[in-house]
């Protein structure tokens, strides 16, 4: 793999530092030469653009990865990458190709998981290298003097990154549970605890927001109030051809690439950001055919008026798609 | 060309108010079409943008700077309720202090400059005689709260939206330019309710698409729409709050002075997000060209008859026109004779 050319809305950085913060996660210093990096807000997140050239067919990998607060003033940003057991999201070129001094192309910050800075307490559930987004939380929340409570949950053999700089910031309000030394967190009475008013936010594995939210659930939480972040892979699906009415372009659309994925390697400039159906950049006018539509944009109506599509998530509920590209 | 602001004129009272040849030339005519209808009317502000053209640069800054700087002053004076800033907005109001000082300081250079020590900052406003130090983002070391020391700085209002629970919220604003609506009614409201009275646009789903594109607004994508309605004499202030100030003025419309009593007011609406706190800024620049300067262009004064003239009466009873627009109609006709 290798990184990729730079158009005008993206960001070169320099690979400054690469530092090991957990048996599997590895922290990415970024620098830019001469230029200053855009400011960002609390929650934001940057996309990598990463080039594989394995077995000829050239795939670009776009991963969203959230930024740690800026240790070192205005002009540098963190990431933090698990090494993930499938190559799918490009996690293994991040901890196996990237070295110090190496170039990456990033898009500039945009953030889907703001804070609800109205909220009376903020109670944040993190799970593994789901930490990331809440390192940019909390020195805004306590710059805000904002009422925060966390609950850290991990494997100590693969995750559990930045445990001093969390009991340095949180104190007593930081709570650890360590999953290889047996130790769990009841998410129930945790969630039975809080005053009126609180917001909770989750961020790591489909199952933890799962727990939580039935927890919510139970206890009668309004769903506005519960926040977690949004990125997931695209599902898979039935291969399916994508046709381009004004180019006359006719793109085969792989089982287990999205359709946002087979317009890019085909060269279609086409916008994103979230990659996970809920900004609505991507959003593309359909012209034939019945969309699959799996993003979170969408109203329902607009879902049935079959008129456009969100390519970063959605499918073809049949074997073609005709767009308006 | 470069910009010199004219010394100060009025906007109310004895109405001195007056546009150059310049200023009629690039003022930004708003109707593409001889009808004109509600639609999600934006498109990208990249800068730079057209030479010349109000949106040249991302703040327009022309020759009437000074008497509007002088005519918010008055309004902040009498009116502080036009100056809102919620306690969760701080952050928002530093972002467009950044925003605003960067690009006045590149793009007016002769008026404008910042100087950068690490967080240490120095503002030069030679246009006001203005040089102040301050630390970014300790709102104390500033003589005014953050919003309205920038707002005293801007032609044009300003609107901070926090977005959350699906929605922008108008949590922070400075507002003394207003076509007919009132910050303080609408603060801490979300887009569709502030959007309320208007008509159409919530069945015809103008409203939903325009929310959804707003909320997707990133960093460094901002972007403009053209609003407009009639205002009688140049007056900026038009207010909910001093509506018996002004809007006693229509009744004062005749045949014989419409040329100089309607005047087209465009509002250029900028939309960017805020890098720090996320929230969603407006920034809502207003120009104003009398009848007899905006006939001066016979392209200009064709088209404004047909648009007056196809006008859905829903939209002259929203806008308030019903008073004077059979006048002025008429008035325009002679204007569009082949
Ligand atoms: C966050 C950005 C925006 C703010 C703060 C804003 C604010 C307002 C306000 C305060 C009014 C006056 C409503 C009243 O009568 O009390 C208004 C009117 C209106 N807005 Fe917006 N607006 C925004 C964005 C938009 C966008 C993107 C559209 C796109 C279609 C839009 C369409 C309209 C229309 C059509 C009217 C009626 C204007 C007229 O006929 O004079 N607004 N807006
Ligand atoms: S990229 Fe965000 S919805 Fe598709």
């Amino acid at each position: 793999m290798s990184s990729v050319n730079t158009k005008k809305t993206e960001l070169t950085v320099r690979v400054a530092s690469i530092k090991q913060v957990a048996p599997a996660i590895k922290e990415f210093l970024l620098e830019a030469d001469n230029v200053s990096l855009p400011a960002y807000s609390a929650g934001s997140h940057v996309v990598v653009l990463m080039e594989s050239d394995e077995q000829e067919s050239k795939k670009i990998f776009r991963n969203p990865y959230s930024l740690l607060s800026d240790s070192d003033g205005e002009n540098s940003y963190r990431i933090a990458v698990r090494l993930q057991d499938s190559s799918r999201g490009g996690s293994v070129f991040m901890h196996q190709s990237v070295k110090e001094g190496d170039r990456l192309t990033i898009k500039p910050p945009a953030n889907l998981f703001a804070p609800y800075w109205r909220a009376k307490k903020h109670v944040l559930f993190a799970g593994g290298v789901g930490i990331t987004p809440f390192m940019s939380y909390l020195p805004e929340m306590l710059r805000r003097s904002a009422e925060v409570e966390m609950h850290y949950m991990f494997h100590s053999n693969v995750t559990g990154a930045y445990q001093d700089e969390l009991s340095q910031m949180l104190g007593d309000k930081l709570h650890c549970y360590d999953s290889d030394q047996s130790v769990r967190c009841r998410i129930y009475p945790v969630m039975a605890a809080q005053p009126i008013g609180t917001h909770v936010y989750i961020c790591g594995p489909e199952s933890l927001v799962k727990a939580v939210q039935s927890a919510a659930d139970e206890l009668g939480w309004p769903a506005s109030a519960i926040h977690y972040e949004a990125f997931s892979a695209p599902a898979p699906g039935k291969p399916f051809v994508a046709e381009l009415k004004r180019t006359g372009k006719r793109i085969e659309v792989g089982s287990d690439e999205s359709l946002l994925e087979a317009l890019e390697a085909a060269e279609v400039d086409i916008q994103s950001s979230c990659r996970g159906g809920v900004c609505g950049r991507c959003m593309t006018p359909l012209i034939d055919g019945q969309a699959d539509h799996r993003d979170q944009f969408l109203s329902d109506d607009e879902k049935a008026r079959q008129d456009c599509v969100m390519p970063c998530v959605s499918r073809a509920q049949n074997d073609k798609l005709v767009l308006d590209l | 060309m470069s910009v010199s602001p004219k010394p100060i004129q009025t906007f109310r009272d004895d109405f001195t108010y007056t546009n150059s040849d310049y200023a009629i030339e690039r003022f930004p005519f708003p109707f593409p079409e001889d009808a004109y209808r509600y639609s999600v009317n934006i498109e990208s502000h990249k800068m730079p943008g057209v030479k010349d053209s109000v949106s040249e640069h991302f703040h327009d800054v022309d020759e009437h700077y000074l008497s509007e700087m002088a005519e918010r002053d008055l309004v902040i004076k009498h009116r502080p309720s036009c100056c809102i800033t919620l306690p969760h907005m701080d952050l928002a109001c530093w972002d467009l202090i950044d925003l605003s000082m960067h690009h006045l300081s590149k793009d007016y250079p002769e008026h404008f400059s910042l100087e950068k020590t690490d967080d240490q900052w120095v503002w030069e406003n030679r246009l006001l005689g203005l040089k102040d130090s301050f630390t970014f983002g300790d709102s104390s070391t500033l003589p005014l709260p953050p919003l309205e020391y920038i707002g005293r700085q801007l032609q044009g209002d300003i609107a901070l939206m926090d977005q959350r629970d699906n929605s922008l919220f108008m949590d922070a604003g400075v507002v003394t330019c207003p076509a007919d609506w009132s910050l303080a009614f609408d603060a801490g409201m979300s887009f569709s309710e502030w959007h309320g009275p208007v008509p159409f646009v919530h069945s015809e789903g103008i409203i939903d698409r325009a929310l959804k594109f707003l909320m997707a607004i990133p960093q460094g994508g901002a972007t403009r729409r053209l609003n407009w309605t009639l205002t009688i004499n140049p007056r900026m202030d038009t207010s909910p709050e001093v509506y018996p100030d002004w809007g006693k003025d229509k009744t004062t419309v005749t045949p014989e002075n419409v040329g100089d009593k309607v005047y087209l007011r465009v509002e250029m609406q900028v939309f960017d997000r805020m890098p720090r706190s996320n929230a969603l800024m407006i920034c809502i620049r207003t120009y104003l060209i009398s009848m007899n300067d905006l006939v001066t262009n016979p392209v200009w004064a064709k088209r404004m008859h047909r648009t007056m003239q196809t006008l859905p009466p829903e939209l002259v009873e929203y806008k308030g026109l019903t008073r004077f627009h059979p006048i002025l109609v008429e008035w325009l006709s002679k204007y569009d004779v082949e």
